[in-house]
């Protein structure tokens, strides 16, 4: 897996609350066998209209927003679905941190799986994010994850939590199906001794 | 440390492999259920890495998202659909998985054939790359939905590492009023609390209605704890979970059955045992439900008003519930009786058991769907299907009008033909009224399956508790 020491992206705000995966990667595409390719069809519904030509009055769209590698976006982000399609399609369409005060559990933890930061600030940081984003054109920051600090070129400076374990693999790029493999000795002590066995 | 401990912490205690300070827990996982959409890449990825399928013995596979629920004896028309399909087909076959097929008598959805087989039994470990895998906690295990990364991680190891979530005790005291089912007391429930209300939390469902309600009726609210945010949904087993489980296909038999039922009464929380949270609600005070938005916690009772945006407390509220009525199509201040719909429907994991195809037939039975609305039923397995067709329920739907399907997911998450035109009305029996959830542009209005099936008589909501019945000696079924 990729790993994320710091990074440093022009952000997006998308100023929806309880954004669900079914809007992320709208079902239609959920047919695929592949991993990749996901990021065209990044919040699709939302994205093109129903001939398929881009919405201009989508935040995504706007030409300001090219190049965009931080979605910023309101509470109980990623919430439904458990397709990692939704983690897979913003990682494809660019993004590597997304920054809300709350994200749904599953996507919370898909994200960690594929390399991406899902960082929790606390409302009121989320909303001086928004506003800053609207006043500076290409707004940046720099996501520090390995000293978990937040920086933009205006002398904002948020630290935020992150568990330690889910810091040190995503700083690490680690392999978590390796890491678990480490232990097979116990898996199969467990299995010899503990399993259910109906 | 407290040696009281709830469902939950005594399934997590006896399934820990390995632990280490500061780290996950590694849990041993007792069964795996897979489907065609969040496989493939797991397959593919174990392949890629040289790594094998653990435990094929613990992994079971079924064919549910996509699949069309129209005459299984043709081809599968989508052809991406179909490739789908037949890479689940390959991969069980080449790793030696058994896979309840389109063919199969035990074919359905994932959350039906789980309980149906006797594969869900309680104090098991269950995961499905399906956030609805919650369902199953209704039989006392602990069962969550999981991404795609971590089914390969299952796959590969039949482990998973993972934080411990905090506790929740929901107390639902009193007995369910007529006409309030499990759906409206779930629905309710996500409506008081939010559908973040649960984010971090493990759910048990307590109280007198929980101990009153079947099997299936504690499925539907199993199932639904993931739209409260929360990670799993449980319920102890008790007389009614043993009576469901008794002689099905995958059961512990004779002297194993003894033993396992034994082991199955330890596993009700201890007295005393302390929640870290705990919500209490009186399901006397609960009235038929229907959702006005595109969330599930955005939901009324039947005699209310679709409310205001102003009348929510933060911004954030106010604008989410702007934007909700501006999709549904909705006036603030419509009474939710008044909503006319275009089309319904009844199936999904949360409503799709033999259960709720009875209360539903029974609110049909002698009456016409309405001239304005298309209505189908899609039975959740290819069991319930021939359960009802036994009981004459299909006949009953047909002959009011409804069409009856094969089993599957269908309209619930239209990844199959079966969606809704765009600024369609539905009165769904589903889990999610998120924007395109049922087709672009579709809304999706989400009720019980008596409240479904009046609607679709009537053409718009109607209170249910006033229903005429036309077979008045079934007349009791809508409460069960």
């Amino acid at each position: 897996m990729e790993s994320l020491r710091k990074h440093i992206g022009k952000v997006v705000p998308l100023d929806r609350a309880h954004i669900d995966t079914d809007a992320i990667i709208p079902k239609q595409f959920l047919k695929r066998i592949e991993r990749s390719g996901f990021g065209q069809f990044l919040f699709y519904e939302w994205r093109f209209d129903e001939a398929g030509q881009p919405n201009p009055d989508f935040v995504l769209n706007y030409p300001i927003y090219q190049g965009a590698s931080i979605l910023l976006a309101r509470e109980n982000f990623g919430c439904g679905s458990s397709r990692e399609h939704a983690p897979w399609s913003l990682a494809d369409y660019g993004f590597r941190v997304v920054i809300a005060p709350s994200f749904a559990d599953i996507f919370y933890n898909n994200c960690f799986q594929n390399g991406m930061l899902p960082l929790v600030l606390p409302e009121k940081q989320v909303q001086e994010l928004f506003e800053r984003a609207k006043e500076h054109e290409s707004y940046q920051l720099t996501v520090d994850v390995e000293n978990l600090v937040v920086t933009d070129n205006f002398g904002l400076k948020y630290t935020f939590e992150l568990d330690p374990y889910r810091q040190h693999c995503l700083v690490n790029g680690l392999d978590f199906i390796g890491l678990t493999l480490q232990h097979e000795d116990k898996i199969t002590q467990y299995e010899k001794t503990k399993q259910l066995q109906y | 440390m407290s040696t009281k401990r709830t469902l939950f912490d005594k399934i997590w205690d006896s399934h820990i492999v390995h632990q280490e300070s500061g780290k996950p827990s590694l849990l041993y996982i007792d069964l795996h259920l897979i489907h065609e959409v969040t496989s493939p890449q797991a397959f593919e990825g174990l392949r890629l890495a040289g790594r094998s399928i653990r435990r094929p013995d613990l992994t079971v596979a079924t064919v549910d998202h996509n699949i069309p629920t129209t005459d299984r004896s043709l081809p599968i028309a989508d052809p991406i659909s179909r490739q789908q399909i037949e890479t689940l087909r390959e991969n069980c076959q080449n790793h030696k998985i058994t896979l309840y097929d389109l063919d199969s008598r035990n074919q359905g959805i994932v959350h039906v054939i789980g309980p149906e087989l006797g594969l869900t039994l309680p104090g098991k470990t269950i995961v499905c790359g399906d956030s609805h895998t919650s369902t199953h906690g209704a039989f006392g295990a602990l069962a969550f939905g999981i991404g795609t990364s971590e089914v390969e991680h299952v796959m590969a190891t039949q482990c998973l590492p993972q934080s411990k979530p905090k506790t929740m005790e929901v107390h639902f005291k009193g007995k369910l009023p007529y006409g309030v089912t499990a759906k409206d007391v779930v629905l309710h429930l996500i409506n008081q609390i939010g559908t973040a209300g649960a984010t971090g939390y493990v759910i048990e469902y307590t109280g007198e209605a929980i101990r009153q309600m079947s099997m299936e009726e504690r499925m539907t609210i199993c199932n639904m704890s993931i739209e409260a945010g929360a990670r799993a949904g449980m319920i102890a087993p008790d007389e009614t979970t043993f009576s469901y489980l008794l002689g099905r296909k995958h059961s512990p038999k004779d002297k194993e059955w003894e033993t396992a039922v034994a082991a199955w009464k330890e596993l009700a929380t201890d007295d005393d045992a302390i929640y870290d949270t705990r919500v209490e609600i009186d399901v006397t005070e609960i009235a038929p439900q229907v959702t006005w938005g595109t969330s599930p916690g955005m939901g009324a009772d039947i005699t209310q008003l679709v409310p205001n945006p102003a009348s929510f407390e933060t911004s954030t509220e106010q604008k989410a519930a702007e934007l909700a009525l501006q999709y549904m199509g909705l006036t603030a201040g419509t009474p939710m009786a008044e909503i006319a719909i275009d089309r319904v429907f009844i199936g999904s994991c949360t409503n799709s058991r033999i259960e709720d195809l009875r209360a539903a037939a029974e609110v049909v039975a002698g009456y016409q769907v309405a001239a304005t609305v298309q209505a189908m039923v899609v039975p959740g397995s290819q069991q319930v299907k021939e359960q009802a067709e036994t009981e004459g329920l299909h006949q009953i739907f047909l002959d009011a009008g409804f069409e009856w399907r094969e089993a599957g997911c269908s309209m619930c998450l239209g990844m199959n033909p079966d969606i809704i035109q765009p600024g369609e009305r539905c009165a769904s029996t589903s889990n999610r009224n998120f924007e395109g959830r049922q087709g672009r542009g579709g809304r999706t209005h989400l009720v019980s399956p008596v409240m479904a099936a009046a609607a679709a008589i009537e053409g718009h909501f109607v209170d249910i508790r006033n229903w005429k019945f036309n077979r008045k000696e079934k007349a009791d079924g809508v409460t069960s």
